[in-house]
């Protein structure tokens, strides 16, 4: 089922948690609502749920107006970040709940339920632990189990408010994954909010950026990673450096470095800033004409396959973050105090207009 | 239990603590109680068994214990109701409610019980719209069980409402993303897990009302056969110097006491299974 959320605003209070959101999704995909805390990201999630109801604008499941709609109508799966399960349940009785509270003629018979049930507790990988109770589970445990009784009533929509937040960061991992290799299963057109970056770049099919009560940008991960449409988008996804100094024609002056930045060519001497992500500063030896600027590492950190280095920048009044996969960093032979040039092979620039 | 004294425990000294316990628990709960016993042990089986099968006391069990279970069940229902008000509505002078709540604990009993006496009494505020129906509340059992609700009313209300408090409103929203309504939230979802608590309360009420003399004779009438509590009787039989007697009763109603606040503690535990 597709989802459209027209013009919809919402306040509580002075707090304007939406303005005037706009937002399709289509039939089928995984949507991430990314974004920090307060941007309305979870707000939109429980409009969409009929948990909270819009000031105006209008919500619209398969086209059909559905903004006055009873949750209990709406057919959504809803997943929370604490779970909420019920904890006087056994694990099968939280599963069964949302059949067993049908009205009676369409309510499944206790067979079916039962199998049901079973199919799902297979699906979550938690088949033998069907008369534990939630207390009696781990929280990867608890979290699936919250989404095969969200599932159990056959939802047309999932929604699901941080899903992995109170968990590890193994089972987060994992857990993130099996989503994805579970929603290319069923296909539920699914919407889940989170603010972690990384998270909605490897599990959505889409990404929406919220801030400050608005949709930023909204693409597939690649498009919102590798073509951030404002300075917002730029900063939240992934480790960025910021330079300031002026746009002249399509061409940056930022400290020390020249970069051609066409899409700012009407822009006449203007103050402008520029972003490059960590990746993106290349690190040499020599400065063979490259464009490069004096710089001393200060810092240097291996985190996994990759290695962060601090560079400070010419005189050392402002320093930069770089990122290098390891092996080049060994082929550099990087020592804290080395000098070396700094380059940026890709940078963004916006007019300073756009500052947030 | 050797497993709780364990070296690992933050604060040291399971042997002392417990000896304290059981030392203090002796001297406030266990002797009292033993001279109890004792001296209702001397009265021969035959006199024992006379003194409390008395047709009198007899019959004041019956109005003891039913006017009991009655009034913690009515509690039971409206304090559940009372703690939901308070924990999940705001109106005006809400604090000033729940402090109300606490009243009946603080009063003296005597004072309650005049006063309840005098609203209920055929000229009183109550009471004179009540007998013209054919509502006898004052000096009758019925006017027991007003008592007992009155001052057990603040046990259920107390012991559900942190309860309440706590309990998650995702809990019932995603009961209702499940599709059901208000009624099966709140008997499927909400209730069970009020439920331990409900118990606990229902239980202190219940016995609260058992031990309860300084408010219910007031209004009780005091008829024997009819509307005497156990209490008074035990009094009444201290006051004729009967000693042994009094002990005698006193220890069935310890005896059944026990019992049922047991029943209700085994309830709680089977009701609370899932917090394991």
């Amino acid at each position: 089922m597709s989802i459209e959320i027209e013009a919809v605003s919402k306040s509580f209070g002075t707090f304007a948690a939406l303005k005037d959101v706009s937002l399709k999704v289509p039939s089928g995909e995984l949507v991430a609502l990314l974004g920090p805390s307060g941007s309305g990201k979870t707000s939109l999630l429980r409009i969409i749920a009929g948990l909270e109801s819009p000031d105006s604008g209008r919500i619209l499941f398969d086209g059909e107006e559905a903004t006055r709609r009873q949750v209990q109508e709406r057919q959504v799966g809803f997943v929370f970040q604490h779970y909420a399960l019920f904890r006087h349940m056994t694990v099968f009785d939280n599963i069964a709940f949302g059949l067993t509270v049908k009205p009676r003629k369409s309510r499944p018979g206790k067979q079916e339920i039962r199998d049901r049930v079973h199919n799902l507790l297979k699906l979550i990988q938690l088949e033998n632990l069907a008369d534990r109770y939630p207390a009696q589970l781990s929280g990867g445990q608890r979290q699936r189990v919250a989404l095969a009784r969200a599932l159990a009533v056959e939802p047309q929509v999932l929604l699901l408010d941080e899903p992995f937040g109170a968990l590890d960061a193994k089972v987060r991992l994992e857990l993130r994954r099996w989503l994805r290799r579970l929603h290319d299963e069923i296909h539920v057109t699914s919407v889940f909010v989170t603010h972690d970056q990384e998270e909605a770049l490897e599990v959505a099919d889409r990404i929406v950026v919220m801030n400050g009560g608005r949709i930023e940008q909204q693409g597939t991960p690649s498009e919102v990673y590798d073509r951030p449409a404002t300075p917002f988008v730029y900063d939240f996804l992934g480790s960025v450096n910021l330079f300031h100094g002026r746009v002249h024609e399509g061409t940056a002056q930022m400290a020390g470095f020249r970069v051609s930045s066409p899409e700012n060519a009407s822009a006449h001497d203007a103050p402008a800033v520029g972003y490059v992500r960590s990746h993106d500063i290349a690190i040499e030896r020599d400065n063979a004409g490259s464009g490069g600027i004096k710089a001393e590492v200060r810092y240097l950190l291996s985190v996994g396959a990759m290695v962060r280095a601090d560079l400070a920048l010419n005189d050392g009044d402002r320093s930069i973050e770089a990122e290098l996969p390891r092996e080049e960093a060994e082929r550099l032979k990087l020592k804290v105090g080395d000098h070396v040039y700094a380059r940026p092979r890709k940078m963004r620039v916006f007019v300073e207009d756009y500052q947030i | 239990m050797a497993g709780v004294s364990g070296k690992n425990k933050v604060v040291p000294g399971f042997a002392p603590a417990l000896g304290y316990t059981i030392f203090y628990l002796s001297i406030v709960v266990l002797i009292p109680l033993s001279g109890l016993f004792f001296k209702t042990a001397t009265l021969s089986w035959a006199d024992f068994v006379a003194a409390v099968t008395a047709p009198r006391v007899l019959a004041s069990y019956r109005v003891t214990f039913g006017s009991s279970l009655a009034a913690a069940l009515v509690n039971a229902f409206f304090g559940v109701l009372v703690a939901w008000v308070l924990v999940r509505y705001r109106f005006p002078g809400k604090k000033l409610v729940d402090a109300l709540v606490d009243l009946p604990f603080a009063l003296p009993t005597a004072v309650a019980g005049i006063t309840l006496a005098s609203i209920y009494s055929q000229n009183g505020w109550l009471g004179r719209y009540l007998e013209p129906r054919g509502v006898k509340v004052a000096f009758t059992p019925l006017g027991i069980a007003v008592a007992m609700v009155f001052i057990g009313l603040p046990f259920v209300v107390r012991t559900v409402q942190p309860v309440l408090e706590e309990l998650d409103q995702e809990i019932e929203e995603a009961a209702s993303c499940l599709g059901a309504n208000r009624w099966q939230s709140f008997c499927r979802v909400l209730l069970p897990t009020m439920l331990p608590a409900i118990l606990t309360g229902f239980a202190l009420s219940f016995a609260r009302a058992v031990g309860e003399y300084g408010s219910i004779i007031f209004i009780a009438g005091n008829m024997p056969m009819v509307s005497e509590i156990t209490p008074l009787l035990i009094i009444t039989k201290l006051e004729q110097y009967d000693y042994a007697g009094a002990t005698a009763i006193a220890t069935v109603m310890l005896v059944v006491s026990f019992v049922m606040l047991l029943c209700i503690n085994l309830l709680q535990k089977w009701s609370r299974r899932f917090a394991e």
